[in-house]
């Protein structure tokens, strides 16, 4: 059974095809109209970033937002044709216990963060309601920026959540295109495309303040249409949840127990190209960029458009204190520490900012 | 078109009399102007300029400057430590989000300059009670009982809420806060957030970051001429030009962070506000010559017929 297409598919589905127009024009007055003009071959990338990277400064300054992801379980029950966690998919599974979360959590703190987003595979039983709460109630003390990238959930369970202390939730679409969402999303919670893109706006109204969205890029034949659906689900969700703050992320499709290939390479010009113009027609939109990404890489988006990004990260769970029991998500491509990452952004004239939230619920 | 500006211009005049002559009469807040004399009788050389004489108290405390520094936005540590230094700023606003509370050692405290006065600030707070929640923990913290009160719930513009920010002020007046609203430039909310204790109201200038420069002007206009604290004008002011604009109209101290931390050379653009804060303040003191639609002559040509 589906759920009923919520506000913003309905958005989606009223959205006029994209109008190709004049580059100049596009770059001087850039909007959510022109974003597609931006994603085409032939715009200037080197002004487009110069453009991006003016806007990045003015809003958010010389600072860049320091996280690490927290694996607490591969289990999942869902089937998606990309993923290392998918249901029967024969690897490692493991789903820590509250104790096990509270010793990854300490040996992240003692790295530095002070931001965790608690990762899990899609199992209501294994990753339950009840866990997810004992897991925020007993990290709440220890880090004041929780956020978790689960399963989607009711609202009664996003309200316990962020009762518990939960800021954030990050639910990434993958893909807006229909059909192409079937073809990958064979079984499970995940499946039903409209329960996933109206799970964003249930945790708004739960009182969730920041989430996060995004397209995986790859999956969908046409990147550009994903990049533009993320833009119009960022800027539609700041207007109608005003109090809520949206993160974005395009991360790539990566290696993974899978063996999914992508349909369609984005190479890192057009990488740089879509964050680009992402940050000109979303300006108050933080973008999240991953470990997924080369360390190369990563040191020239900070400089563009990017403002927040995981350091360090292990996607198995117990990966930072016990390795090598589970299987993880995917491969990560920087492997640098989370020191040296913060060394990094140090050297291209930016603050780490490894703290920028207070613990919401008093411990 | 002139005529219309012309009739504005007189009311507005006459209104400013008005409000000076009520102040003369209530003794209330001093801003420093010497209205009990006509400007073009001000000697040179006389109090404006002289240094000390014109002290800046904020609850009862006398500070240094009159330009107060926010410390977000900085490419490092290291570049805010000197543009404060540069600045000789004295309150210096730190956000408790960006503090580790936990840690007596944390590196952004550590780097304010001793000898500033820490000025803690509730950004980040989305509701009045958030805002009295962050501001004790800060206070435990740090052992101040001053706190820049900022309740912004919209993400996206930053622009603070009247409604919780006024609620926010009574209740940490009631506890003993020392309090500096940043706050709409809304001349009935100011006096709201006088009326509930508030050390100083801060009306904003421009959206916050935007360095867009004093577009709330005629409010700021109006909210300096009534009100009975000191008026800090925060947020939006983008080159020193702005501050002196700011401060020539009256306003007793600014806010400066992003255009500082954004700058191509952050410490000399913190000097070039100090300048043009005190340069400001040195023109509202002096008081400015009336302003005329047309020239008149400085050595007027029938002069000589006494």
């Amino acid at each position: 059974m589906s759920a009923p297409p919520g506000g913003f598919a309905q958005h989606l589905a009223q959205l006029a095809p994209p109008a190709i127009g004049d580059v100049d024009g596009a770059m001087a007055r850039p909007s959510l109209d022109a974003l597609p003009t931006l994603l085409q071959p032939g715009v200037p990338l080197e002004a487009l970033a110069q453009r991006a990277r003016e806007t990045t400064l003015q809003r958010f300054g010389r600072t860049v937002r320091l996280f690490a992801p927290l694996y607490v379980s591969n289990a999942c029950l869902s089937s998606c044709t990309y993923c290392g966690f998918a249901k029967g998919l024969d690897v490692a599974r493991r789903t820590l216990t509250v104790d096990e979360v509270e010793v990854e959590a300490r040996t992240l703190v003692d790295r530095g963060f002070r931001h965790l987003l608690l990762v899990a595979g899609e199992h209501r039983l294994e990753v339950s309601a009840d866990y997810l709460v004992a897991c925020l109630e007993r990290l709440r003390p220890l880090v004041p920026s929780l956020s978790v990238e689960t399963q989607t959930w009711s609202d009664d369970t996003y309200a316990r959540m962020v009762a518990s202390g939960l800021e954030g939730v990050v639910h990434y679409q993958e893909t807006y295109d229909r059909e192409r969402y079937a073809e990958t999303h064979l079984a499970g919670w995940k499946r039903d495309y409209d329960r996933r893109l109206t799970s964003t706006e249930r945790a708004a109204e739960a009182g969730v303040r920041r989430l996060g969205i995004g397209a995986l890029l790859g999956l969908s034949a046409d990147w550009r249409a994903d990049v533009r659906a993320v833009a119009e689900h960022a800027v539609w969700l700041q207007k109608r949840y005003w109090r809520t703050e949206v993160t974005v992320s395009l991360p790539r499709i990566k290696p993974s127990a899978s063996g999914f290939q992508p349909l369609v390479p984005v190479t890192d010009a057009e990488y740089v190209q879509a964050l680009s113009a992402l940050r000109l027609v979303a300006p108050e939109a933080g973008i999240v960029l991953s470990t997924r990404e080369s360390a190369a890489l990563r040191d020239g988006l900070v400089r563009i458009a990017v403002t927040t990004m995981s350091a360090g990260s292990s996607t198995e769970p117990g990966g930072y204190g016990t390795p090598g029991q589970a299987q993880e998500q995917f491969s990560i491509s920087d492997e640098r520490s989370p020191a040296d990452v913060a060394a990094m952004i140090e050297a291209a004239g930016y603050e780490p900012v490894w703290k920028d939230a207070f613990t919401l619920v008093d411990p | 078109m002139t005529r219309r500006l012309q009739s504005y211009g007189r009311y507005g005049q006459m209104w400013l009399m008005l409000v000076r002559h009520a102040e003369r009469l209530s003794g209330s807040y001093d801003r420093g102007m010497p209205h009990s004399l006509p400007s073009d009788q001000l000697a040179p050389g006389s109090d404006a300029s002289a240094p000390g004489s014109d002290p800046f108290v904020v609850a009862g405390r006398t500070y240094a400057s009159r330009l107060m520094i926010g410390t977000g936005k900085f490419s490092s540590h290291a570049v805010m430590r000197e543009a404060l230094l540069a600045s000789a700023a004295d309150l210096v606003t730190v956000a408790l989000r960006r503090v580790d509370l936990d840690d007596p050692g944390d590196a952004l405290l550590e780097s304010v300059p001793a000898g500033m006065t820490l000025l803690p600030n509730t950004s980040g707070a989305v509701d009045a009670s958030e805002a009295l929640r962050l501001a004790r923990l800060g206070r435990a913290a740090t052992g101040t009982p001053l706190v820049k009160l900022e309740v912004t719930p919209d993400p996206r513009t930053l622009a603070p809420d009247p409604i919780e920010t006024l609620r926010a002020a009574e209740l940490m007046v009631a506890d003993g806060f020392t309090v500096l609203p940043y706050c709409s430039a809304d001349p009935v909310l100011c006096r709201h957030l006088e009326e509930a204790g508030c050390a100083t109201v801060m009306p904003l200038g421009a959206w916050i970051g935007s360095n867009r420069g004093l577009r709330t002007r005629d409010a700021i206009e109006v909210i300096v001429a009534q009100a009975g604290v000191p008026v800090v004008v925060d947020a939006g002011l983008g080159v020193p030009s702005d501050a002196a604009e700011a401060m020539e109209i009256g306003a007793d101290a600014v806010l400066v962070n992003t255009a500082i931390a954004v700058a191509g050379d952050p410490v000399r653009m913190a000097r070039a506000f100090a300048l043009a804060t005190e340069a400001g303040r040195l023109g509202w003191r002096a008081g400015r010559g009336a302003q005329s639609e047309v020239a008149h002559a400085s050595s007027p040509l029938t002069g000589f017929l006494g």
